[in-house]
């Protein structure tokens, strides 16, 4: 007996632990100041998802047609680099950059998708990403009279895209790029764009000089020319350089914006989500305002209908809360409404497992078991189907979770949590609670008790006397 | 015992809420949103007082962005959906809009974003099904006297469309209503409430498995009843409990989970409900009809 009352006091050690932990770093992240550096406590704040906090989600396709499928999650993942770069120059708290891979369900479409916290300007959060420029190198092109192109831009003029037709593309780009260096001509000061390239980059770079030796060779950006130098030797050890009548702030942002990466690969803006500060803050506080009274109303339901089993219950839907909120806070959960939905539902269902074990428990009490026997058999008898009844909660879960877009897995991962969770505290430390009241007797108060509803537990009163 | 005396009167009621909630959806239709079907939404507040629905039309009728719907939204806003529009199409529509508004969100989703939301879907609800129905045969494997254990997974799906089929029926419904659109979490709430739905009913059915280990009763009539009135208060105090956390969702939380939270309400009824009065009733009609077959 002494055994299960040190484990609850353990338990609720833990739980006021807890408690004070997800309190006290809310409380700290919320007061440090906007630059402060983030230590200690205030290191585990809540994650909002954007719907909550605020702020853009976009979605790109990537064009890899023109990309080696044995290349593709190398570039994939170099693309990633790049925008998470990018889109680290501007400052943006937090940003997501994932890639989502082609697949059956979407068609093949490799994506990206980039989520940016507190960015709720489309605009400039395109602009920031889009703004990375394409670079490549190309030869001239050995048939001299080819087809020009001629296309017709948005605005309905006619384009003779000579360059186009006059130089062909290699496969050096940007991707191999190491470094870009802003320098100045000694002799004229003008300034210049070195270029490094990597490794495998300097190679393709030696092969196209070896191979254009007095012939030019033009670098393209953003699919124009910007300079077409003439290779009078071959080079090796990839460093090349672009003089192509820049102003020093020119060359300098061509720089910038070269060293934060040039695209591997090209890609196109599919769908956007943005939603403003103000509707996210709404949205946090109704869920959080929600989750307060869903957890209070059931909190009553289950003292005034389950008395004292009720209220052991209560405290154990309270570490079961603290649990989550912990667990939101440490691994961390990113939370959305939809997830915040997740945890309300899961508060309810958590309840489920003490609510069949209770029932179970005054069953046997009427049967005349005595009290401890019957906590004893409650649990054991009800545990299969709290088992079998939680798997398919889990099922669900875990499909959800596997298939869902984000919102889905915000969502699913909560819920398959909640309903893990939710099984260990219905069903260990409800019993461990239970058994160290160690209540041996049986009469007509604890009949009471650990009655329910309108009938009591204990064998005369449940079956004559209705309350 | 009343259930299982009078199960005819409740399979049949049943049968009328699942056939009025296919009239609600052929009549009233299911609303796809830009979730699905790609699209732009954009949901804009003004300061002082909104202009009139006519006048917002209008101001963005000129930029030939293709057909609109302009709708009040809240006190001071109106959400406008367009095809997928671009960033520069956007901007222009808030320019014409005036200087008085603010954005409060925008939405665009591709047709290959929207299509991909439609695949997922269907896979998902094929394995949810499956991956239920396999779970219900392999845990009542051994229970296979006098109902084969399979069967109870085929209730058990029978009674998961009965609770899909209502809660479509009160979004269809709700649809007319409010306008309520099937999006995203409507592809959550129709998961979660199949695996609430199976969650109840296997309670349900443990216990008629327990009962027919343990013997007690004579007829197979007499343990569906007797394990439905041992188990029935848990699965309203269950059922209470989830519906109290909904209730508050629908109530106090955000304004975007509410159709959501209002969908699976009726999905936990309705779920609870027919694992009670649907599922165990059709155990025992199952059963007597394969006694009848044996006779002849």
């Amino acid at each position: 007996m002494w055994k299960t009352r040190i484990a609850t006091l353990l338990i609720l050690l833990l739980g006021i632990g807890l408690g004070f932990f997800v309190y006290k770093s809310e409380v700290r992240h919320r007061n440090l100041a906007k630059d402060a550096k983030i230590t200690g406590l205030a290191k585990y704040p809540f994650k909002l998802g954007l719907d909550l906090s605020g702020g853009t989600h976009l979605v790109y396709k990537a064009d890899v047609s023109l990309i080696d499928s044995t290349e593709l999650k190398n570039s994939m993942d170099a693309l990633r680099d790049v925008i998470e770069r990018r889109v680290n120059v501007f400052g943006v708290s937090e940003p997501i950059v994932q890639v989502q891979n082609g697949g059956f369900s979407n068609a093949g479409e490799e994506r990206l998708i980039v989520d940016l916290p507190g960015v709720t300007d489309v605009s400039k959060a395109i602009e920031m990403i889009g703004q990375t420029p394409m670079l490549d190198f190309r030869t001239e092109n050995p048939i001299t009279d080819a087809p020009q192109e001629v296309t017709v831009d948005k605005d309905g003029k006619v384009v003779l895209d000579m360059y186009a037709s006059k130089y062909i593309k290699t496969d050096l780009t940007g991707r191999f790029l190491d470094k870009a260096i802003l320098e100045f001509n000694q002799t004229t000061g003008e300034p210049v764009v070195s270029l490094q390239f990597d490794a495998e980059g300097s190679l393709l770079f030696e092969k196209i000089t070896k191979e254009n030796v007095g012939k030019s060779v033009a670098i393209f950006l953003d699919g124009t020319p910007i300079s077409i130098p003439t290779v009078n030797e071959t080079i090796t050890g990839g460093r090349a350089q672009i003089s192509g009548n820049f102003t020093p702030t020119e060359a300098k942002t061509l720089v910038g914006r070269l060293n934060s990466g040039a695209l591997p690969v090209p890609i196109s803006l599919v769908s956007t989500q943005t939603i403003g500060p103000s509707l996210g803050v709404l949205a946090t506080s109704a869920g959080v305002k929600a989750a307060l009274i869903g957890f209070l109303a059931i909190a009553l339901f289950l003292m005034i209908w389950y008395r004292l089993p009720g209220m052991i219950a209560v405290l154990a839907l309270s570490m079961y809360v603290i649990i989550m909120l912990s667990i939101f806070k440490l691994v961390p959960v990113i939370l959305t409404a939809a997830g915040i939905a997740g945890f309300i539902i899961s508060i309810g269902i958590a309840v489920d497992a003490n609510v069949l074990i209770f029932e179970r428990i005054k069953e046997e009490l009427r049967n005349g078991d005595g009290i401890l026997d019957s906590i004893h058999h409650g649990f054991k008898r009800a545990w299969l189907s709290v088992r079998d009844s939680n798997i398919s909660s889990m099922i669900t879960a875990i499909i959800l979770f596997w298939f869902g877009t984000s919102l889905i897995k915000g969502f699913a991962l909560v819920f398959l949590i909640g309903v893990l969770i939710s099984m260990i505290s219905a069903i260990s430390i409800t019993r461990i609670f239970l058994y160290s009241l160690n209540i041996k007797k049986k009469n007509k108060l604890t009949g009471f008790l650990f009655g329910s509803g309108f009938s009591n537990a204990s064998t005369v009163t449940a079956t004559a006397v209705q309350k | 015992m009343f259930i299982i005396k009078h199960k005819k009167i409740f399979v049949t009621i049943s049968a009328v809420l699942v056939s009025l909630s296919i009239l609600s959806i052929i009549f009233f239709g299911l609303n796809f949103g830009i979730d699905f079907k790609g699209g732009s939404l954009l949901e804009v507040e003004y300061t002082t007082s909104r202009p009139e629905q006519k006048i917002i039309e209008d101001t963005i009728k000129p930029l030939s962005i293709g057909e609109i719907l302009v709708q009040p939204m809240g006190e001071k806003g109106y959400s406008i959906k367009t095809r997928d529009i671009n960033e520069l199409e956007r901007s222009s529509v808030m320019k014409a809009l005036g200087s008085d508004v603010t954005e409060k969100s925008f939405t665009s989703i591709g047709p290959s974003v929207g299509a991909e939301l439609v695949r997922k879907s269907i896979i998902s609800f094929i394995l949810v099904a499956l991956g239920i129905i396999f779970w219900i045969a392999f845990s009542f494997r051994k229970v296979s006297k006098p109902v084969s254990s399979w069967k109870y997974g085929l209730i058990a799906i029978v009674s998961l469309i009965h609770d899909v089929t209502i809660s479509a029926g009160v979004f269809a419904f709700l649809g007319h209503l409010i306008g309520a659109e099937v999006d995203t979490l409507f592809v959550v709430a129709v998961m979660t409430i199949l695996g609430l739905s199976v969650s109840d009913t296997i309670v349900v059915f443990d216990r008629i498995r327990e009962n027919i280990r343990v013997g007690h009763f004579k007829t197979f009539e007499e343990t569906v009843g007797r394990s439905i009135s041992q188990v029935y208060i848990r699965s309203i105090a269950t059922a209470s409990t989830v519906i109290i956390a909904l209730l508050a969702l629908v109530f106090f939380g955000p304004v975007s989970t509410r159709v959501f939270a209002i969908m699976l309400t009726a999905g936990m009824f309705f779920g609870t409900y027919s694992s009670i009065f649907l599922a165990s009733p059709l155990l025992v009609i199952f059963n007597n009809l394969q006694k009848k077959k044996a006779k002849n």
